[in-house]
């Protein structure tokens, strides 16, 4: 039996990326613009916010924790070499809250999240649930996807912060228990590095990869075509799509907080 | 299978306010696939067409873009006066308030119960909580289901699940009520529940409806049959009396209307498609 290889045009593929784009930035601006529409389903986002939040706590606890440890024990050996081990708390108070606590946090989450969302709303599209709903006079944007961008983007908030504590409790358990560093001086030094832009680098993170992995996951969910297979190519890419999609958006929010508020 | 009335046609229920459905010249395509192509008919208010065609004929695109779940690439679709075909989404959720439909696969939300299924519509619309509950009661007792009140939809029949269906769909009183092969894949018995389930629906509150449908017996029962609140269930008409809801048909063939009129202009019609089709 032979095997035809189909050649696909390069313009029909950047067509279609085009398309893609454009369809995401009209699903996510929509979406956005629902928070000042009403109805705006509370309910829908709390119960989001639990199952994104709550679930999503233990991972988050556990990854956090040694991303943490992971930290320290990697730079108290070349601290070591240097003298500085007494800066352990420093390295890991800002590799934590600024860059690997949104990071760990959001590509955890978008594992978690973005795959639920989008094996979610391709299995209401392909059982025609979603055409029912709107059958039934409720737009789907405004009852699925505006109350998981909320409760996404709130809870991936509060996560962080959660992840980055525990990313300190587990340098420090590494500094005291491995190195014999004194309490006070790791909590202070991880006290003393922190500055605003830190912090504020931190927070603003989690918010704008809570919004791509909500995003991504709806959008792939929405778009969903063929079946049950659709609904697995649909979980993959979301997932795939979404971490990316973190990564490249956190180097250019880094840059930018540069940029704004300049180099250490 | 019962015999097609053959006598004089039954008068059409029109009121002064139109159609409550009229397609014009309407035309749809999928990937340059033409799945329809010009196609104009009216529903009067009151009547029940039921739709034929072979898999694919674009049977369920039809009422899709009555409910405006697809916009038609040219022509023009009215649903109870108004033009589908210019709305835009939002005006089309209030629309689609005085519409309901039954999907093929029932569409039910398989995470919520039956009830919260049933009621959804109410629950958006901010009913109290107890008056949701006396409606969806009422209309599960319509449907004969009211034991299903606090059930999953994975726990029904397939069947059932078009029952409810049923039930979701008429409980606001729609206007208008679309019917996606309702009886596609269900055993004979089953089918004949929901058929007479529809039929219950049409003579009692004589809602105008369309039929979709690949089983050309449900049609032609509806034909002949009656519902009667009395005992309950369907009773054959008697020869040459006809339903007092008009019940009218429509055949696709190569995305185009081959035929469309009542069950005297089908029987006695001398297409050879058509002819081989109702044998």
């Amino acid at each position: 039996m032979a095997f035809e290889l189909e050649l696909i045009s390069p313009i029909e593929v950047a067509k279609d990326i085009a398309l893609a784009v454009q369809e995401y930035t009209l699903l996510a601006g929509q979406s956005l613009a629902n928070f000042f529409r009403r109805p705006l389903y509370m309910g829908d986002m709390l119960q989001q916010a639990d199952l994104i939040g709550v679930g999503s706590l233990p991972i988050v606890v556990l990854t956090g924790l040694s991303v943490g440890a992971l930290l320290a024990l990697n730079s108290a050996s070349t601290l070591q070499r240097f003298g500085g081990i007494t800066l352990i708390g420093q390295l890991v108070s800002l590799g934590m809250v600024t860059e690997l606590g949104p990071l760990i946090t959001g590509l955890m989450v978008a594992g978690r999240n973005a795959s639920g969302m989008a094996s979610e709303l391709g299995s209401m599209i392909v059982t025609e649930q979603i055409d029912a709903m709107r059958a039934l006079g409720t737009d789907p944007t405004k009852k699925l996807i505006t109350p998981r961008i909320g409760a996404t983007a709130f809870m991936l908030f509060f996560l962080t912060i959660i992840a980055d504590l525990l990313g300190l409790i587990g340098g420090y358990a590494v500094a005291h228990l491995i190195f014999g560093l004194n309490s006070r001086q790791y909590w202070t030094s991880v006290w003393q590095i922190l500055v605003f832009r830190d912090v504020f680098t931190g927070l603003i993170k989690p918010v704008l990869f809570g919004f791509i992995i909500s995003t991504v996951g709806c959008y792939y969910g929405m778009s969903t075509r063929g079946g049950t297979q659709g609904v697995g190519r649909s979980t993959t890419q979301a997932v795939v799509a979404s971490s990316v999609l973190i990564l490249v958006v956190d180097f250019f929010v880094t840059k930018l907080i540069f940029a704004i508020f300049g180099y250490r | 299978m019962p015999v097609l009335p053959i006598e004089a046609p039954a008068p059409s229920v029109t009121t002064p306010s139109g159609y409550a459905i009229e397609f014009d010249n309407v035309s749809i395509a999928f990937d340059e696939k033409v799945v329809l192509q010009n196609i104009s008919f009216r529903l009067p208010h009151g009547e029940t067409k039921a739709v034929f065609g072979v898999a694919g004929s674009g049977k369920s695109t039809m009422l899709k873009m009555a409910m405006g779940l697809l916009r038609p690439d040219s022509g023009r679709i009215f649903v109870l006066g108004e033009e589908v075909t210019q709305m835009t989404e939002d005006e089309l959720f209030e629309l689609r308030r005085r519409v309901g439909i039954v999907f093929q696969e029932s569409a039910l939300f398989d995470s919520l119960k039956v009830y919260e299924n049933v009621g959804f519509r109410l629950t958006e619309e901010h009913v109290p909580a107890q008056e949701i509950e006396r409606r969806v009661r009422e209309v599960l007792r319509f449907v004969e289901l009211e034991r299903t009140y606090d059930m999953y939809p994975s726990e029904l029949s397939g069947g059932m699940r078009r029952r409810v269906a049923i039930a979701r769909a008429i409980i606001t009183e729609p206007e208008v009520l679309l019917y996606d092969s309702p009886t596609g894949g269900l055993d004979p018995v089953t089918s004949n529940t929901i058929i007479e389930l529809i039929m219950k629906q049409r003579d009692v509150y004589k809602t105008s409806a369309l039929l979709v449908t690949h089983r050309l017996q449900d049609a032609f029962t509806m034909a002949t049959h009656q519902f009667d609140q009395a005992t309950n269930q369907m009773v054959a008409l008697p020869k040459g009396q006809h339903c007092d809801v008009p019940m009218s048909f429509l055949i696709l063939r190569d995305s185009k209307v081959i035929f469309d009129g009542d069950a005297h202009a089908l029987a006695t019609s001398r297409d050879e498609y058509i002819r081989e089709y109702i044998s």
